[in-house]
């Protein structure tokens, strides 16, 4: 069919930060389901709670410890993210390798914690359905965990080729950002399920 | 490819010196459109978007209409294997204590026929029309994250020879489509038939949670220019909310499948009752899923209908709005109704009244859209084709099933005819007759578009009797003897019941049935090879997809279209306006912004890779591993890992560079 110009777009960018990006979108798409699937395991968790009464079924308490380092840990590496978000936006490399190198750390840190915090739980997933619901929600947002830490250190590394100069990259170390946050915003609720919850009644 | 786009490649002009911007690497200009002739434009954007040739440049291909082709062949194929289980059953239903088939293989015969029907054919088929029309839809050159879209296909294919492949082995699932514990669980499923269905529905959701993203950021980011909220085409609202949906739902299911697989593998007591877990949870966690599943399913169907209706009523349809709205209602209700499939299960009265109150509720915004679409019908000067005929199909059919929902949103209705033919006959109305009956007739109205010729009118028309009749034949007295009290899933039955004869009449129907999909199927090989030729828009429709050839060039539109209607092509017969400036030499499109669809960005698309099938092949070994051993995740780790990081390191194309 015939065509007529009515619209000059040369002068767009070619690339942009935030929701100017589809793969903002695409991550935050992963986060929804994702979030779907960690609000049904802690549904899970809860519907089993209120269906029995001797909710823990007689199992010792969890030593909280780990897990409330891990959820410390996590709180402090939100505001280099959130400082490294700001150079990727002014596109300074410099600045960005260093924060990714120092993400890649905080990110490694509560890993090497999150090791500890499978026994500390003082249960086995077999023993019980509170131990399979413990074991179930701590495994579903460690998988989160250890996948964002790889994909950080990829991307570090990727930073320090000469592939890092470049607006695309900035904008994946901005996504990178935000899936962080996602990670650290969905342990809380998981912690206080693990942990305090059961200690309530 | 001609012999002259391939000479034409020494004529085209080197690329121009870089240029340097702040602290990026010096972004590379290529050259672009502006004020290119049309035969210049063709040859490089024709070198540009090309799918390279040669076995391993076709497992690369990241070209939308590619993989849709794919997806869509494969998922007929399925439909054709689903099918022939449907006709072995209703064999050995003939008649009274036949002895065809024994009580094991029909177990295995029913769970396959469901399976493959739902998740092998249902929503890849639907998805794959939408991968296919929605970046045509919508003006762009490509889908959305084009390589995870391939990767979909490649998980897809993967689950379902997984399913098949078991079946041949005698090891496929025989515990239902929905795999209810305790009889799915350790104790009562032994061997690995349990384990089948659950791996293969890992696989399946993640190839459709997969498209449903990329669907979703096609349809917001990638409209072309002045496509606002308003302007999008009925079909593209319709795949939106489904892909919502899709990722709402879905990850309940893969949560239900990794549970169960959990509770059967490594000695987690999650659906055990007697260590504190509850079997009745396992219904919850799938039916969330499986409620929302068929609206999956039916919502892209009325998208069909709401494209097809406009273009042979010829006037746009009525109550666009309404029609807009009631889709978004469905797919927020679709969540609430999910325990009405449990209403035997002895639920608080409180909370079956609810569920049978928004069971009855959905019925309205439903409604809307069939009232909608009648009045276009009515107010229009209807042109009866084939692809028209279905969609008639449909409104007798679905309104059947829909009547016949009411009916068992009520909890004492339900009670009575729980697990007999009578919910049989109902679900197949619902889906075959609003889901089946419009994808027939989008197959006939986008024919065209894909292949480049017309299918034959008169076999249609046959295909849509045989069909209609058949149909009929086979479900319709379901309802009768599901009244008497005939229970589904049984191999089969006494002849002193008196139920013979009523299923000779309904195995004749369901052969009746499967003969049209063969007249369907040599329609549609005759179509490809010896149809008329089918010109850019044989319908003389509305929506963009039509103003490009057909099939469309790998990169869809020379130029990206400016929308100014919500028919563009019937707006504006004299030329279409278009939009210029982007790069040829790269794959470039337009991102547009989220309401208005401004143009934002000139984003570069990706291009062709063999990563995709490589993760696929990591994640499906990792899938079909685990159910032997826990540990496939721990050993299956590295290989997706290393696959992943293959696909996304840059390669120093353009593409990968701005």
């Amino acid at each position: 069919m015939n065509q007529r110009p009515a619209l000059d777009i040369s002068d767009l960018p070619t690339f942009g930060h935030g929701p100017r990006s589809p793969t903002w979108w695409g991550t935050l798409g992963f986060m929804a389901l994702e979030g779907t699937g960690f609000a049904l395991a802690a549904g899970a968790y809860l519907y089993l709670a209120t269906l029995w009464p001797n909710w823990r079924l007689s199992a010792p308490e969890p030593n909280h410890w780990p897990g409330t380092i891990v959820t410390l840990l996590l709180i402090v590496s939100l505001v280099p993210n959130h400082i490294l978000n700001g150079y990727a936006k002014q596109c300074a490399i410099g600045p960005v390798r260093i924060g990714m190198v120092v993400m890649s750390l905080l990110g490694i840190a509560p890993l090497i914690v999150r090791w500890f915090e499978f026994p500390a739980l003082n249960i086995y997933w077999d023993t019980n359905a509170y131990g399979s619901m413990l074991w179930v929600l701590l495994g579903l947002h460690s998988t989160h965990l250890i996948t964002d830490v790889g994909d950080t250190i990829v991307l570090t590394v990727l930073m320090f080729t000469r592939h890092g100069y470049s607006g695309r990259r900035f904008g994946d170390v901005g996504d990178n950002v935000f899936y962080w946050d996602f990670v650290v915003l969905t342990w809380i609720p998981i912690y206080l399920l693990i942990y305090w919850v059961p200690r309530l009644g | 490819m001609s012999s002259a786009d391939l000479t034409s490649e020494r004529d085209l002009p080197p690329e121009r010196e870089a240029t340097t911007r702040g602290d990026l690497v010096p972004e590379r200009d290529g050259p672009r459109d502006t004020g290119m002739d049309d035969a210049s434009l063709h040859r490089w954007l024709a070198r540009t978007w090309r799918t390279p040739p040669g076995i391993i440049g076709a497992l690369s291909s990241v070209d939308h209409k590619v993989i849709a082709r794919r997806y869509l062949i494969t998922a007929f194929l399925f439909l054709c294997l689903g099918g022939l289980n449907a006709v072995v059953m209703r064999i050995q239903l003939s008649g009274p204590q036949r002895g065809l088939i024994g009580p094991d293989l029909y177990n295995q015969l029913f769970t396959m026929h469901g399976v493959t029907m739902m998740f092998l054919f249902a929503v890849p088929i639907v998805q794959a029309t939408g991968i296919y029309l929605v970046p045509l839809m919508v003006g762009t050159r490509n889908i959305a994250f084009p390589r995870l879209n391939a990767f979909s296909y490649w998980v897809y294919v993967s689950g379902g020879l997984f399913a098949w492949v078991s079946f041949a082995l005698s090891m496929a699932p025989d515990v239902g489509w929905f795999a209810y514990v305790p009889l799915s669980g350790p104790e009562y499923g032994p061997g690995k038939r349990a384990d089948v269905w659950a791996q293969m529905i890992t696989y399946t959701e993640v190839s459709s949670l997969a498209v449903a993203v990329a669907t979703i950021v096609t349809v917001l980011k990638q409209r072309a220019p002045g496509m606002s909220l308003d302007k999008i085409p009925l079909y593209v609202w319709a795949l939106l909310v489904t892909s919502f949906v899709v990722v709402f739902a879905m990850p309940a299911v893969m949560i239900t499948s990794t549970f169960l697989i959990l509770d059967r593998l490594v000695g987690t007591h999650i659906f055990n009752p007697a260590e504190g877990g509850d079997a009745l949870l396992f219904q919850h966690l799938f039916w969330f899923f499986g409620h929302p599943e068929v609206y999956i399913i039916f919502l892209p169907a009325t998208g069909m209908v709401s494209a097809i209706i406009p273009a042979f009523a010829r006037r746009p349809a009525f109550g666009h709005l309404g029609l807009v709205l009631s889709l978004i209602a469905v797919g927020f209700l679709s969540f609430g109704l999910w325990v009405h499939h449990m209403f035997a299960t002895g639920l608080p009265k409180l909370g079956a009244s609810f569920f049978t109150a928004s069971s009855m509720l959905i019925a309205i915004p439903n409604g809307v859209q069939i009232f909608c679409w009648l009045a276009t019908l009515w107010d229009g000067r209807p042109v009866i084709r084939t692809p028209l005929l279905f969609v008639l199909g449909f409104f007798f059919t679905f309104v059947i099933g829909g009547l016949t929902g009411v009916m068992l949103a009520s909890v004492p209705l339900d009670l009575q005819v729980h697990d007999t033919y009578f919910v049989v006959a109902h679900f197949h109305y619902v889906l075959i007759g609003g889901s089946v009956f419009p994808l027939l007739g989008a197959a006939y109205f986008w024919f065209p578009k894909i292949t480049g010729r017309m299918m034959s009118e008169r076999l249609g028309r046959w295909h849509f009797w045989l069909a209609m009749i058949g149909f009929n034949a086979a479900f319709f007295p379901m309802h009768i003897v599901g009244l008497w009290g005939m229970p589904r899933r049984v191999y089969t039955y006494p002849a002193e019941l008196g139920w013979g004869n009523i299923n000779l009449f309904i195995s004749a129907g369901a052969v009746l049935f499967f003969l049209s999909f063969v007249l369907f199927a040599f329609n549609l090989v005759h179509g490809a090879l010896r149809g008329a030729p089918a010109g850019d828009n044989p319908w003389d429709a509305g929506t963009l997809e039509w103003a490009t050839s057909s099939p469309p060039p790998s990169y869809n539109f020379a130029r990206i279209p400016v929308v100014t209607n919500v028919e563009p092509l019937w707006a504006e017969r004299e030329a279409l306006a278009v939009a210029t400036g982007l790069r040829v030499d790269a794959r470039e499109l337009i991102i547009s912004t989220v309401a208005e669809a401004h143009p934002d960005i000139r984003e570069k698309s990706a291009t062709p890779s063999i990563w995709p099938l490589l993760a696929a092949i990591a994640v499906g070994g990792t899938f079909l591993y685990s159910i032997f051993t826990p540990w496939a995740i721990v050993w299956g780790a590295a290989p997706i890992a290393i696959t992943l990081i293959g696909w996304f390191w840059p390669k120093g194309d353009p593409e990968d560079e701005e």
